[in-house]
């Protein structure tokens, strides 16, 4: 594989994610913040559907992403609010989950690197319980439904 | 695995690891056993601290104190360590897998741009 993420906890409370991009910042940043462009690839696996993806890219903006089950219905999203937007390189959000207590920051930076992006994000957590609760469920319901499909495309396609 | 009833654990070692002296401590003993003397030379703090960061990594098992006569070097338990790699590892593929289809978007998109 040539590109890898990296997870790391820098403090108790934090959990940071690395990776790089083959694009340009701005196109990084606009996949992570229009939602016809956040739709096609934060989707959940076949059978689910993404019915809300709503981005208010405004200080004090909020936003909502919510899964959708076509089988039973089921319902899972997360939520939050822009406290800080410096376009293309720097977003901060209070971000909660469906069914989750507190709140996470998340501080995400796009770092330019000519065709490439250093793209990071930091999750600060109410209390070291939280973010291992999070670490230890794989983040969100939503994480692990594009982990399902991708995986499917994977094992269906070249060897790893 | 049973992670979720290991919780309490693995707080106390995510606890522990939140410290870069810690971290180094854990680090020098990955290469071998050593009492506090010799850690108190490597890392330049005084022999109290190096005790009560050995205390810490104790109580989150991620260290024991064996007994050799008069000395107790520290020497590292590999296997919760292990465990909390595999943890992290698990939650570090569901990223990678999400982000191999932003790769693939982002592809298709400048592929499209350019033609």
């Amino acid at each position: 594989m040539t590109t890898s993420v990296s997870v790391t906890t820098p403090s108790d409370r934090e959990i940071r994610v690395e990776r790089t991009f083959d694009a340009p910042a701005p196109l990084v940043f606009d996949f992570h913040t229009k939602p016809e462009l956040v739709k096609r690839w934060l989707l959940g696996p076949p059978g689910w559907s993404m019915p809300v993806c709503e981005i208010d890219l405004t200080v004090g903006g909020r936003y909502r992403y919510t899964w959708r089950s076509d089988a039973d219905g089921r319902e899972f999203g997360v939520q939050g609010q822009f406290t800080e937007i410096a376009s293309p390189e720097r977003i901060v959000n209070v971000e909660t989950m469906d069914g989750r207590p507190g709140e996470v920051v998340v501080t995400t930076t796009f770092e330019d690197a000519g065709a490439k992006t250093k793209f990071a994000i930091s999750m600060r957590f109410d209390s070291r319980e939280a973010r291992d609760a999070a670490l230890e469920t794989g983040m969100t319901e939503g994480m692990a439904m594009s982990y399902d499909r991708l995986e499917s495309v994977v094992v269906g396609g070249s060897s790893a | 695995m049973h992670l979720a009833t290991d919780s309490g654990r693995l707080d106390a070692a995510f606890f522990a690891l939140s410290d870069a002296t810690r971290r180094g401590i854990l680090v020098r003993l990955a290469h071998g056993e050593a009492t506090v003397n010799e850690l108190t030379g490597a890392f330049a703090i005084s022999q109290p601290a190096i005790s009560r960061h050995l205390k810490v990594l104790e109580q989150a098992g991620l260290i024991a104190r064996r007994r050799d006569a008069q000395r107790r070097p520290a020497v590292i338990e590999r296997q919760p360590i292990a465990q909390l790699e595999a943890w992290i590892e698990r939650y570090r593929k569901l990223w990678e897998s999400t982000y191999q289809r932003l790769d693939a978007a982002l592809a298709d998109e400048l592929d499209a741009r350019s033609t």
